[in-house]
């Protein structure tokens, strides 16, 4: 199951790549989202897959599944969340002010 | 009696004040209350004299950094008495003659503070036992001679100038403080003193001829040495009394001192030797064969100047091989060359800078100093033309004048040396009175140039600004002082050799004394020997020359400004500039897809480079998980939609697809029993939807993009690359598990905090600064979304720069 979704989680950051390294703006911001599924994976991977229950104590002691990895994409999740809403408001307004969502149309100030 | 520390801070102090003077309406020219400042030293200075010619030495020290030994030290020897009597007694001369040579329309406090700023650096250099301590004054040097070129800021000139003598002397100073840093690596002490009495264990360390050569590169740069000479003849644009004093009697002689200083550590060494008089003699012969072109008076000044440095220098690579003989008698004609180069170094500080001031006044009084010009002015300005006749026969080795000593001696040293059985001399110290002979001819040529082309010949008053006449007397004060000095230094050389240059030769040489005898007794008239016959030839040819210099004149079209060091230096700034504007153009493009494509393939080649090189590849399966049917469906699912996400034709599309990898993690996260992770993983990623489509609606249609093959291949390999290299990594530390995990403490989640579901518990108490920050990253995000929205659309400004 591990290298499953390893390599589930590689080809994720294969796309992630590709979709950085294009000339709309909108589709960066969908890489990074990507990007972070594929971090997220990562880590519930690294502490170890169906090893034990649900980690809520019960009235029996037995094996719980790592939940240090899961309190780490929570707050993970909820930054990544943070950052992507907030990129997408700045390639909003990005597209106002300059009138083209390209990349290639970005070039600051003539002054620089 | 004030200690030398506090003695040599004075003029800062006093340079610290003339700002507050400068904003009051003075009675009198400023530079009257300045000259107190080199008077009063040269007086404390002098004090010294008799208790160090009878041999005893000062040292002060302040601390400064004791936890590295860099202390504020100051030793009054010998050699720093000659240069700290040089530096305030010519200063005082030089403060003299400026107050009537520059106008009171002037910045005249600024003038005046650099000046001072420049005496306390020069003093500090001199006096400074600490290595580290002199290596700032040396910058400190740099510093205020670059104010002082560039004195007339207005003028193209003085900024060229100014700022070619600061990037050569400052790269010399960087590669004398790494050879400081050496030196202190190798003794572990920073005091001069101290390393001069340990350097004997040291001399077969790797880094002892590093640091001699690092070292050398200092006192060349400084001293206008063959190449590093060419920032000299730029530096003539700073104002007259500057050049005499910086660039004839004090700054340039910095290097001669730091040759002086050092050479009981190094002098020892063949390269050494070979640096300092071979670098030298180039020098003497290379500066007066270009001075003898030069249309400009200052020029010729300059280049002779380089000439006489480099005569000393030589003079003092001779010395250096009394080290090597030891203590006996052999090594007393190369004690008398060190001696005759301490000698000739004073003697060129009076004559070059009475010749400096008396281009001053020629500039002056007539608006020109270009030597097509001049003429005629025997009659006209007598006493200028006395002290210029004076100065110059000096600096061409005649008597009655303090030069014809010094050259003699000269003479002496080169003859001594092609005898010796050592360091190869035997075959090539034959060269050594040759060039001597020869360059000393040259100085002989424009040594009469400088004077007869000045000052006789017909008076050409058509090309002159002003009508010709004598100076001001104020003006001539200094000069004629120095004259006196050049004659008196002649009928007396023995009281200056005596109680200043033998105790400064006991600094020089410490180990010879009290068992040797360093004093040199000189006398005008040794006889008829071969120095003698050198002059009388110098004196003949050099005539000869002079009165045929029309038809052999051509020589100088050999050497085109094209090929000299000028141009390459020209040619290094601007290939320098315009190189590393290229380069920096190609590579940053200012496109976001380039500067992405470095990261990655930066990230390829170190992480990969490393895991390839350090064989890191691992793959254990055995600790896996089982694979049902039904999570086979899901990646597979998530993978195809993945995929399509590239191949999407609608952003519609490329949305629910990526919608659909992010249910599908919710999917995946119930069935590794993490129900938190799912339910807010469910909960995000519908609103991110949602705020995807929003946005969406004010984005436009998406465009197929129009990129080459070529970029697609590469961005294709990228990515590949990143995604196989990111699966090598997590399969490698996925491989081996090094210790227990942590995750046990967390399982008494009820016992120590109260809370069954263990991922909460971590978040709201275990590690509740985690959650608390990842609030505030929400908030500001919040935060930003609204003003970015809520912020209006500047209308379009027109700048200026744009029109």
């Amino acid at each position: 199951m591990e290298t499953l979704i390893i390599i589930l989680a590689g080809i994720l950051v294969m796309i992630a790549t590709y979709l950085f390294l294009s000339k709309n703006l909108i589709r960066v911001i969908l890489g990074s989202a990507i990007f972070s599924h594929a971090a997220h994976l990562l880590i519930i991977t690294m502490g170890g897959l169906k090893t034990g229950s649900v980690p809520i104590v019960g009235e029996k002691p037995i094996a719980y599944t790592d939940a240090l990895p899961q309190a780490l994409i929570l707050t993970s999740i909820v930054i990544g969340f943070a950052v992507t809403a907030l990129f997408l408001v700045l390639a909003y307004r990005t597209y106002r002010k300059v009138g083209s969502d390209q990349l290639d149309g970005l070039r600051g100030v003539r002054d620089e | 009696m004030l200690s030398i520390n506090i003695t040599m801070i004075i003029p800062l102090l006093v340079a610290a004040c003339l700002p507050f003077l400068s904003k009051k309406k003075l009675p009198f020219h400023i530079g009257w209350f300045v000259l107190a400042v080199p008077i009063v030293l040269f007086v404390i200075i002098s004090s010294y004299i008799p208790s160090i010619a009878s041999g005893s030495t000062y040292l002060h020290t302040i601390e400064w950094i004791p936890a590295y030994g860099i202390h504020f030290t100051t030793y009054l020897d010998g050699l720093s008495l000659i240069f700290g009597l040089l530096i305030t007694g010519i200063g005082s001369l030089v403060i003299l003659y400026s107050i009537y040579y520059l106008s009171s329309k002037e910045s005249l406090h600024s003038f005046y503070l650099y000046l001072l700023l420049f005496m306390t650096a020069m003093l500090g250099v001199v006096f400074s036992e600490n290595l580290f301590v002199l290596y700032v004054f040396w910058e400190l040097t740099s510093i205020s001679s670059f104010l002082l070129i560039a004195f007339w800021y207005y003028r193209k000139g003085s900024r060229n100038g100014a700022q070619k003598a600061l990037l050569i002397t400052v790269s010399g100073g960087f590669s004398m403080l790494t050879g400081f840093i050496m030196l202190y690596s190798m003794t572990a002490s920073t005091s001069i003193r101290d390393i001069i009495a340990s350097i004997d264990q040291y001399v077969d360390h790797p880094l002892f001829v590093p640091a001699l050569v690092l070292i050398l590169i200092g006192a060349f740069t400084k001293s206008a040495q063959f190449p590093f000479h060419i920032w000299l003849p730029d530096a003539m644009e700073a104002p007259t009394p500057v050049s005499a004093y910086l660039h004839s009697a004090t700054m340039v002689k910095a290097g001669l001192y730091l040759v002086a200083r050092f050479t009981p550590i190094f002098g020892g060494e063949d390269l050494w030797f070979w640096l300092v008089s071979g670098v030298g003699l180039i020098t003497m012969f290379w500066g007066s064969f270009r001075a003898i072109r030069q249309t400009d008076l200052k020029a010729l000044l300059a280049f002779s100047t380089v000439s006489q440095l480099g005569l000393i220098m030589s003079l003092l690579g001779l010395g250096s091989i009394a080290y090597h003989l030891g203590v006996n008698e052999n090594s007393v004609p190369f004690t008398l060359a060190t001696f005759a180069a301490l000698f000739h170094l004073m003697n060129h500080s009076t004559f070059k800078g009475a010749l400096f001031m008396i281009v001053g006044i020629v500039d002056h009084e007539l608006g020109t100093r270009d030597i097509r010009r001049l003429g005629g002015l025997i009659s006209l300005m007598p006493i200028t033309f006395t002290v210029a006749l004076i100065g110059s026969f000096s600096m061409a080795g005649l008597p009655p004048f303090n030069g014809f000593l010094s050259k003699e001696m000269f003479f002496t040293a080169v003859l001594n040396i092609h005898q010796l059985d050592l360091f190869s001399l035997h075959t090539w110290g034959v060269l050594f009175p040759i060039i001597a002979w020869i360059g000393s001819t040259l100085t002989f040529v424009y040594c009469m140039i400088f004077v007869f082309r000045t000052f006789t010949g017909p008076y050409q008053a058509e090309k002159l600004e002003h009508e010709a006449h004598e100076a001001p007397i104020g003006m001539l004060i200094s000069p004629v002082l120095l004259a006196m000095l050049v004659i008196s230094i002649f009928f007396f050389p023995n009281l200056l050799g005596d109680y200043l240059i033998t105790p400064a030769m006991q600094s020089i040489f410490p180990t010879f004394t009290p068992s040797f005898d360093l004093r040199q007794p000189i006398s005008p008239w040794h006889g008829w020997n071969m120095e003698i016959w050198m002059t009388i030839g110098v004196i003949i040819l050099g005539t000869l020359l002079y009165r045929s210099f029309r038809r052999w004149k051509g020589v100088y079209s050999l050497f085109s400004e094209r090929w000299g060091f000028n141009a390459l230096y020209e040619n290094l700034l601007e290939q320098l500039e315009t190189r590393s504007s290229s380069l920096t153009k190609f590579y940053m493009t200012g496109y976001l897809r380039d500067y992405l494509v470095y990261i990655f393939l930066f990230l390829i080649i170190v992480t990969g480079g490393i895991f390839f090189f350090t064989d890191a590849f691992s793959f254990d399966p055995s600790g896996d998980a089982p694979i049902r049917a039904y999570e086979w469906i899901i990646v597979i699912v998530m993978v195809i939609a993945g995929i399509s996400i590239l191949f999407a034709k609608s952003r519609v599309t490329a949305i629910l697809l990526n919608s659909v990898l992010g249910y599908m993690i919710a999917v995946l996260f119930v069935l590794f029993r993490a129900p938190d992770l799912a339910l807010t993983q469910l909960v995000v990623e519908t609103i991110s939807t949602v705020l995807f489509l929003l946005c969406y609606y004010f984005l436009p249609e998406w465009k197929k993009e129009k990129t080459t093959n070529r970029t697609k291949i590469t961005n294709i390999l990228i990515s590949i690359s990143v995604g196989s290299l990111f699966i090598l990594v997590a399969l490698a530390v996925n491989s081996g598990t090094l210790f227990e995990t942590i995750s046990k403490y967390f399982e008494n989640a009820y016992e120590l905090a109260g809370g069954k579901n263990i991922v909460n518990v971590i978040l709201g108490d275990f590690r509740a600064f985690d959650t608390m920050l990842e609030v505030v990253v929400l908030f500001i995000a919040g935060i930003g979304v609204y003003s970015l929205i809520q912020r209006k659309v500047p209308k379009e400004e027109e700048k200026l720069e744009d029109q």
